[in-house]
């Protein structure tokens, strides 16, 4: 029971993971740009929300759900008058610019909020739990691992159900064909952004009522959400929940058998995956 | 005139594609544009729809300077284009591929999905495939449906029998009068001369880069447009 007990919690993790990788996933997938501020973005969506909380009392989701609309516009913009110039055949100046956004993040945030470990106030949620067949599972692991699962599905959705996934795959396939068909690529990739954005704002709601924070710790997290890409296969919305998920399992099996061994666990599961499927669990089949 | 260009140019790094085309197409006309491998009728028509960005007033679409309008900008004015190697969107099944030609602009004229599988009907069978699980005939259909969904008054067809057998030809060519009858200008490039010569009501022929005949399928013989097409004498 032990064992069942672990797994569920690592996959009930994994939800996390898949949360911080679903972003990135969405923007890799539609313009092939590795965003190497993504984890820093989320660390700022969760000052962002904490400043709302602290500034004007608001109950944590709520607080997500108007900084949501902000960080949608951040996104926007940014792509379209920074990343949008970069973006071309060679992947490096992208990935310049991003590093570049990643250390200027981190010191803007060290310089407005100081070094200091914070957290998203949650109250007597943080400690509850709910039973489910002899298993005692957190309510917030629960409820993260449904958001995860959520903000997939309504990413499937507009992906394959509306005109405006239609044309993030016709971009995506071809963007100068794409802009026969009358759609700016250029306004495309922004929109992107601005829903990725919505989903680091999710990310960073969890992450700021879960765990510490502080204006550092992006680069670490961004490490798992890149894992679970690249383990799920890039640009496959579902595989990166799945690949959240193996991260999670193998993290938390490690810890159970050596409670130093849970990060280390993490990246022999992703090394694993990749020896035996280069890849990825679910490539397109375009790639 | 529906679309002007005046000495329009074009070029690829230091290589000079374009040597000053002008060139004219009337409200409902329909013009091929002749001329052998590399003559730059691709290079024309993406000078035309804005894949090549040129001064602006080296097209002009009904009076209006487009030469310098991005391809987005000048497809929502009205000018579709059926690109060369048919380009058909590979994540997006038959139908998803018409619908993303009429999703930015469509609206009001004659042609919509249901339409369009009247034209060509095999598609209705096939909406559901992705695009490029199909024939190439039938692949150049939709290409074509992709373009029409826009309603536009100018329709570019690059090559649209490249590469198919010559009964899938006719039946293509078979939907020529239908499209035309519901007004638009088309403009066709087109190697197979003959069949030029008997669908349009001008012919221009090109190569290397400019422009070598212009008249009415009357007007031509053989020996001048064997000239203008090979360059010497017949
Ligand atoms: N992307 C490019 N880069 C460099 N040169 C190019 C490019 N595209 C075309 N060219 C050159 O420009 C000239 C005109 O090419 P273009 O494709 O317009 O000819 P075309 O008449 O359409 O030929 P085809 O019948 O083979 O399609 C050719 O010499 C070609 O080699
Ligand atoms: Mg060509």
């Amino acid at each position: 029971m032990i064992w069942v007990d672990t797994v569920v919690q690592g996959v009930l993790l994994g939800g996390l993971y898949a949360l911080f990788a679903a972003g990135l996933s969405l923007v890799f997938g539609i313009m092939r740009l590795v965003n190497l501020a993504h984890g820093d973005m989320i660390v700022a969506a969760a000052f962002l929300i904490l400043l709302l909380v602290q500034g004007l009392g608001l109950n944590p989701f709520l607080a997500a759900l108007l900084a949501a609309p902000a960080m949608f516009a951040f996104g926007w913009l940014l792509q379209r008058f920074i990343l949008n110039r970069v973006l071309g055949k060679d992947i490096l100046p992208p990935l310049l610019v991003t590093f570049g956004l990643s250390v200027a993040l981190q010191n803007g945030m060290l310089e407005a909020f100081s070094a200091d470990s914070r957290r998203i106030p949650i109250g007597p949620l943080e400690s509850a739990s709910v039973s489910l067949g002899g298993i005692t599972v957190g309510v917030m692991p629960l409820l993260t691992f449904g958001s995860a699962v959520a903000v997939i599905v309504v990413l499937n959705q507009i992906f394959y159900r509306t005109a405006l996934g239609r044309a993030f795959r016709a971009t995506s396939d071809d963007p100068v064909t794409a802009s026969l068909m009358g759609i700016n690529p250029r306004g495309i990739f922004a929109m992107a952004t601005g829903l990725a954005m919505v989903v680091v704002t999710i990310a960073a709601l969890y992450l700021g009522m879960r765990s510490n924070f502080d204006p550092s710790i992006g680069p670490a997290r961004l490490i798992y959400a890149f894992e679970a890409v690249i383990i799920g296969g890039l640009g496959s919305l579902w595989g990166t929940l799945a690949g959240g998920i193996i991260i999670g399992v193998a993290q938390t099996l490690g810890a159970a058998i050596n409670p130093e061994w849970q990060i280390l666990a993490g990246h022999i599961a992703f090394l694993v995956v990749l020896v035996i499927r280069p890849r990825g669990l679910f490539p397109r089949a375009l790639d | 005139m529906l679309l002007q260009t005046h000495g329009l140019t074009a070029s690829y790094g230091q290589f000079k594609a374009l040597f000053g085309i002008d060139l004219a197409v009337a409200k409902g006309e329909c013009l091929a544009i002749i001329g052998a491998n590399g003559a730059g009728k691709t290079t024309l028509l993406r000078s035309i729809t804005g894949v090549l960005r040129n001064a602006p007033g080296m097209v002009m679409h009904r009076g209006e300077a487009i030469g310098d309008l991005p391809a987005d900008r000048v497809m929502q004015r009205g000018i579709a284009m059926v690109p060369e190697g048919r380009k058909l969107f590979p994540s997006l099944s038959v139908e998803e591929n018409l619908l993303i030609g009429g999703q930015v602009r469509g609206g009001s004229g004659p042609w919509g999905l249901e339409a369009i599988y009247d034209l060509f009907p095999i598609l209705r069978e096939r909406r559901r495939s992705p695009g490029t699980a199909l024939s190439g005939g039938q692949q150049q259909m939709v290409a074509i449906g992709r373009a029409l969904m826009s309603n536009p008054d100018l329709l570019l067809c690059d090559e649209i029998s490249l590469g198919l057998a010559p009964v899938v030809i006719r039946d293509i060519y078979a939907a020529l009068p239908r499209i035309r009858a519901s007004g638009m200008a088309v403009v066709i490039v087109e190697q197979d001369i003959a069949r030029a010569l008997s669908v349009a009501d001008r012919v221009v022929c090109m190569m290397e880069g400019r422009i070598t005949l212009e008249g009415t399928p009357a007007q031509l013989n053989r020996a001048q447009i064997h000239a203008a097409y090979f360059g010497e004498a017949a």
